[in-house]
């Protein structure tokens, strides 16, 4: 089935999201979709499902232009999604997920699950997906929820597979497998739209290329272009794809995590009895894929967890017991895997979250008042420091970009006397011009002599930043690895073959 | 490298802990102030014949204080049992309502001490007294499974009394006002819908400001219109109890639950229908999924908002047929805020009873039962002053609410409302 | 000044004078009875419309009737206004400030009792001179009142009990304790056994602001200065930063450092505090003697102050002089023209409604580009 878009436009308030966006995607064809962060990809998407209308443009299948209201209307042109952030109820059963919208009911409206659970072992069956119709999605590993959301746009007889950012959550060996099983699809005739920022993957699986930025296609390639090539059209201007960093001077022992267990609120263990010891002035960075306890690890390091034994020292300081404004003041920067719900109050101004952690303290309180010039000096010091782009210091931090969101955390964490910098995924969502920002300021930390604990399940970066890998799996460091420790041999550990 | 793992403890398990906790504090207090302070007990008489059911005892005479002493150790026995289950890391529920009968069974013999108990009739009124929150919390688990807060069930119920009420009054005939009852509770449901949904009010605040709204509109006519014409808009009636043949004969159970009226039965049918059609039917799948990840419903194809509004009508009808308890099938008439704030104990019942249907209701019924043990005991005399006794509902949904409940799962998205498209980043 | 954000209220606040008074129009008898002379029944019921707001009007702020000697005493019906508008201000503080750290204070009724009840019996047990007793009675009213509010934020804090089921309970906790208070002996005047406490020394009371013949008291200028310390708090200082933090945010603000439990407990315990002094300055300023009905709807009507001043402190003070008027002249309306008090719950509730669906009123009245204001919202079951 071939599908269709012209000239797609879609606007959000003065925000042009789509930009008059032509893509034709051939019958039997592996389509990629290459853009950064924020360049309207997902837009796009939710478009051709359904989930949003544009404001211009069409869309044909098969020649024919459809109309797509809803996802019933697009799942019956044949179109179906795998999205990035899954669509399953966490609480509901395969079957019940896999059913919902489509309900086949007996008698009084009484749900039949009977025909789904066959059709689902069915499917499963034929790509090896090994999935029990009765399992809880809760208790499904992130990678066969993904299946489940593969499985339930196939028995809806789609044509047109969409796979939003599918290797996000992905081990290696995972993605090396949906890969395979992307072309297999295809070549049952299947075509694929394959949304990615990855090159290596989009260079290994696509028939065709279209690079989309700040809206718009800037161009189409063939997955015989180089990588460079590949990413300056993503982001338009010549990208160095390499990291400068020199190498490590490691210090004394900064922190020490000794048989720390974290448990959650419903006693099930995330973190199991992990040791280790970071050294000022350099890089460990965890590499694992999300759902191993890495967020878990970073918040109790800090103190945000709750149920958790086990020591942790800051610079021989025991630090397992203080609150969470202890642990920040004994020296550590915490950068929070999600900025928005974490990292920053949206509705306040950039000067008052630069001064979240130290409002109280002086030279920004005299006593129990806040001192409103003192805390505008040094909103303006530090937004130039950081390159903070926006209006004024006084506009909500919701107005500013993704990219300037985490400079905001950042100059806020990283201007307090600092020993350790502890970051959750730091990059996350955020365009090249951002990364390349983040990248170069937590180099120049470890090599001011601070300790940098960095949890990331981009596996380029980890390489790329990392003096020591530790690899987590299961809420174990399943092991420590030096830097130029190769991407099958962690993609190996990540899934958790031990050494 | 593993040394002996330190396992903390799971929500569940801490929930049982404070219970237990809990339960220990209290039966300490009743084995001290019930069986062992008293100087010497009086015979207590527990009746056990309420009408013309089949009669297996007639009564029983217990000591005041031997029985109170009896019941408050057996109590403190399933507190040890509910301790061994916890520590074997079982559930403590069992135990826990072994506790709580023998824990009230003792203070009863102490508080009626020398008096006449009617033991049947006293659940049988605990029965009657927890229909309004049941009808109320039925309300509720419907409303908020679909994701939207529902802080009106005291208006809904005030105006299903109010309008059953009048229309009874008016037409002279009760079941006129029973077919009306819904309709008022919908009314003000949609006015929750039309605020929460499309306008996307704090459900919280709308759900007060509707209850302080129907409050103000039931005084005004009251006094403007129910008051000097009450033989016009005042003078309904009641449903009488309605005896099922042979299973209202069972001694004891027959009398509580079946020789009711037929606002109790429906209270059954609409309990059942409720549970079954939440957890197995088409209807209920949508349900939870739009209180749990609307965003994933709609990605189904779902209408969101249309099945939240649709639902919340139903809740207010729901709560409203519970109003008409209050007038027909009690008091026969209107009387100024008759509810009494049983709405927000309906709310804690849903919370209690963490948003089941079966949870709330057993909830409820122990809320009842502790209204009606209330006003026996008022009436037949204690030693605390009767407004203490008043307090003890609303004490105890503090207590359940914060010694039993602890951090809750509501569903998912209860209390966010949707904007279409949710969904894209 | 800001005149375009006062489009919105004052729009909400015709419209609910507007639905009002139809309810007024047609639920009299006599209105009713001209069912088939539509004209007559039309200007029946506008007429009795108009007899109730105008009594509302006279009962409030200005009665002609009383101008006839000097002209300015036609505005001591403003006095009533002010009297039942400075408990308003200080509980709809109450609820603001609780608004602003996330909670909603649904116990401000219980909160009041508690404080008019610690008012009440320092003021009528000890003997101390002239300002020295009320500020002790005030002090007694605040600490009481600040514990029974800061118990709520510890148990939710604690246990993760919601301040809405918790709140609601406690207020009637508290009025069945008044009712056993005014039955026991220490809280009875000698010789009586009516539910009527003694009433508070003169050394206690407030002092009237414009002579003995008005009640307008210092509870005025204390609910006004109470309103200009949240303000300072919510705006200058370290704790209303931490309040506003967690009220936006409170995921954030605990991965900053902020200890959200310590907010929660604290925040209540100051809403309380300030609901027990409206109960002080009811007791101290104006009834002098607490009755079981001290508590009154002062409630519900703190919420709908605060819902309507939009949880600001100066918005708090000029919706407390609205509902306040509305109360006063409430009263002339129910005597003279025979409307129950309770249409003044309707137009609040009316008000409160309007007011927060910007986009209803402005659909009905097709305006563009109005400030809506700030949304006030409160937490979840979850959250």
């Amino acid at each position: 089935m071939s599908l269709e878009l012209r000239g797609i436009t879609k606007r959000f308030g003065a925000l042009v999201a789509n930009d008059s966006i032509d893509l034709a995607v051939a019958d039997g064809e592996i389509h990629a979709i290459l853009g950064e962060n924020g360049a309207g990809k997902s837009t796009l998407m939710n478009i051709v499902y359904g989930l949003l209308s544009p404001d211009g443009g069409s869309i044909s299948v098969d020649g024919k232009e459809v109309r797509i209201d809803s996802p019933l209307d697009a799942l019956a042109a044949g179109i179906g999604m795998v999205h990035q952030h899954f669509m399953l109820i966490p609480v509901f059963t395969v079957a019940e997920n896999i059913v919902l919208g489509h309900e086949k009911t007996k008698g009084p409206g009484l749900l039949d699950l009977e025909s789904a659970r066959k059709e689902i072992l069915r499917v499963s069956a034929e790509f090896n997906f090994d999935i029990d119709p009765d399992a809880l999605v809760e208790d499904l590993p992130v990678g066969l929820q993904q299946r489940v959301e593969i499985i339930r746009a196939l028995i809806y007889d789609a044509k047109v597979l969409i796979l939003d950012e599918p290797t996000a959550v992905l081990t290696p060996q995972e993605t090396d497998e949906l890969l395979r099983n992307m072309k297999k699809l295809r070549d049952t005739g299947t075509s694929i739209v394959f949304i990615t920022h990855k090159l290596r993957e989009v260079k290994e699986t696509a028939d065709k290329i279209t690079i989309i930025r700040r809206g718009k296609v800037v161009g189409t390639a063939s997955p015989s272009a180089s990588q460079e090539e590949l990413a300056s059209l993503m982001v338009g201007r010549p990208v160095s794809l390499d990291v400068e960093k020199k190498a490590a001077n490691p210090g004394k022992v900064m922190l020490e995590v000794k048989n720390l267990h974290i448990s959650d609120h419903t006693g099930r263990t995330l973190v199991k009895d992990i040791s280790f010891q970071l050294h000022a002035g350099e890089i460990l960075a965890v590499a694992g894929v999300q759902g191993n306890g890495q967020s878990e690890l970073a918040e109790a390091i800090v103190g945000l967890q709750e149920h958790v034994t086990g020591s942790i020292y800051l610079d021989g300081k025991e630090i397992s017991k203080s609150s969470v404004r202890d642990a920040l003041h004994s020296g550590i920067a915490f950068v929070p895997e999600s900025r928005e719900e974490d990292g920053l109050i949206g509705s306040f101004s950039i000067e008052e979250n630069l001064i979240l952690d130290l409002h109280d303290l002086s030279p920004y309180a005299k006593g129990p008042v806040i001192s409103k010039s003192i805390v505008a000096a040094e909103a303006d010091k530090r937004i130039k420091e950081f390159d903070i782009r926006t209006q004024s210091a006084k506009d909500s931090a919701s107005s500013l970009s993704g990219g300037n969101k985490q400079k905001v955390v950042l100059a806020r964490e990283l201007s307090r006397p600092v020993k350790l910098v502890v970051a959750s995924q730091p990059t996350r969502g955020l365009d090249v011009g951002s990364i390349e920002f983040v990248h170069e300021r937590i180099i120049a930390e470890r090599d001011s002599g601070r300790a940098v604990l960095l949890f990331s399940t981009e596996l380029d970066e980890v390489s790329d930043l990392a003096d020591r890998i530790a690899v987590m799996y299961r809420g174990e460091f399943i092991a420590i690895v030096p830097a130029d420790t190769s991407r099958e041999a962690l993609g190996l550990l990540m899934a958790g073959v031990k050494p | 490298m593993s040394t002996t793992e330190v396992r903390s403890l799971s929500a569940p398990e801490r929930r049982r802990k404070r219970g237990i906790i809990t339960m220990a504090s209290l039966g300490s207090i009743g084995l001290l102030l019930f069986g062992i302070f008293p100087k010497s007990g009086q015979p207590v008489t527990f009746s056990f014949v309420l009408g013309n059911e089949w009669v297996l005892a007639k009564e029983l005479i217990i000591n005041s204080k031997s029985g109170s002493l009896s019941f408050s150790i057996i109590s403190l026995l399933a507190i040890a049992v509910a301790t061994l289950q916890f520590r074997a890391r079982k559930t403590i529920r069992t135990a826990s309502a072994v506790f709580g009968a023998t824990f009230l069974m003792s203070f009863l013999c102490w508080a009626t001490a020398g008096k006449f108990v009617p033991f049947t009739g006293l659940l049988q009124g605990g029965l009657i007294l927890s229909v309004p929150l049941i009808f109320g919390a039925m309300a509720g688990i419907i409303s908020e499974r679909s994701g939207v807060i529902n802080i009106a069930i005291e208006g809904q119920l005030l105006a299903g009394a109010f309008l059953s009420g009048i229309v009874a009054s008016l037409t002279q005939n009760n079941w006129a006002g029973l077919v009306v009852a819904p309709i008022a509770g919908a009314l003000i449901s949609l006015l929750l819908a039309i605020f929460a949904i499309k306008y996307g009010i704090d459900q919280v605040v709308l759900g007060f400001v509707l209850n302080v709204l129907v409050i103000g509109l039931t005084n005004f006519l009251y006094k403007k219109l129910l008051i000097p014409y009450q033989s016009t808009w005042n003078a309904g009636g009641t449903f009488p109890p309605i005896q099922i043949p042979l299973l209202s004969k069972i001694p004891v159970v027959g009398p509580i639950f079946f020789s009711q009226s037929i606002i109790v039965y429906l209270m059954y049918v609409v309990v059942a229908v409720i549970h079954i059609a939440l957890f197995k039917s088409k209807w209920g799948l949508r349900t939870r999924s739009v209180g749990e990840h609307p965003t994933a419903a709609e990605s189904v194809g779902i209408d969101v908002n249309k099945i939240r509004f649709r639902n919340v009508l139903i809740a207010g009808a729901v709560a409203g047929l519970g109003g008409a308890f209050f007038t027909l099938g009690a008091l026969g008439s209107f009387s100024k805020e008759m509810t009494a704030g049983k709405g927000f104990i309906a709310l804690a019942a849903v919370i209690f009873g963490r948003w089941s249907p079966l949870g709330a209701v057993a909830a409820a019924l122990i809320f009842g039962f502790a209204d009606n043990l209330q006003g026996l005991l008022t009436i037949t005399g204690t030693p605390i002053p009767s407004e203490f006794m008043l307090m003890v509902p609303y004490v105890a949904t503090i207590i359940a609410v914060s010694g039993f409940v602890g951090k809750v799962r509501a569903p998912a998205a209860d209390g966010v409302a949707y904007k279409r498209g949710g969904g894209s980043h | 000044m800001k005149l375009k954000k006062l489009i919105l209220p004052a729009l909400s606040f015709a419209m609910a004078l507007f639905v009002s008074g139809l309810l007024v129009a047609f639920s009299d008898s006599k209105v009713l009875a001209l069912k088939s002379h539509p004209i007559s029944m039309l200007s029946k019921g506008l007429s009795t419309c108009g007899a109730a707001y105008w009594a509302l009007f006279r009962g409030s702020i200005f009665d002609p009737r009383l101008a006839s000697g000097h002209f300015w005493e036609g505005f001591y019906p403003f006095s009533e206004t002010l009297v039942a508008a400075s408990p308003l201000i200080l509980t709809g503080l109450s609820v603001a400030l609780a608004f602003r750290a996330g909670l909603f204070n649904i116990g401000a009724q219980g909160q009041f009792i508690a404080g008019a009840i610690g008012a009440s019996w320092v003021g009528f047990t000890f003997d101390l001179p002239i300002v020295i007793h009320s500020i002790a009675a005030i002090a007694a009213a605040m600490i009481f009142a600040g514990l029974y509010g800061g118990f709520v934020g510890f148990l939710k804090s604690r246990t993760g009990a919601h301040e809405v089921i918790v709140t609601i309970m406690l207020n009637y906790v508290a009025g069945y304790f008044l009712l056993w208070l005014l039955s026991t002996t220490a809280f009875l005047r000698p010789g009586r056994k009516d539910p009527l406490a003694p009433e508070v020394h003169n050394s206690a009371r407030l002092l009237h602001l414009f002579g003995p013949d008005l009640r307008a008291n210092l509870g005025f200028i204390v609910a006004l200065v109470a309103a200009a310390a949240v303000w300072w708090l919510l705006t200058r200082s370290t704790w209303g930063f931490r309040f506003r933090a967690v009220g936006a945010n409170a995921a954030a603000s605990r991965t900053a450092g902020i200890s959200v439990a310590r907010v929660s407990t604290t925040v209540m315990f100051l809403a309380g505090a300030l609901a027990g002094l409206g109960g002080a300055v009811q007791i101290l300023g104006t009834e002098y003697a607490m009755t079981s009905g001290v508590g009154g709807s002062f409630g519900f009507d703190a919420i709908t102050v605060a819902l309507l001043g939009r949880a600001t402190p100066i918005g708090t003070v000029f919706a407390a002089l609205l509902f306040g008027a509305l109360r006063a002249g409430g009263l002339t309306m129910q005597a003279s023209t025979d409307t129950p008090l309770d249409l003044v719950l309707v137009i609040q509730a009316l008000v409160v409604l309007f007011i927060a669906a910007p986009a209803l009123i402005k659909s009905l009245f097709r305006l563009k580009n109005v400030d809506e204001g700030e949304t006030i919202s409160s937490k979840g079951w979850n959250g």
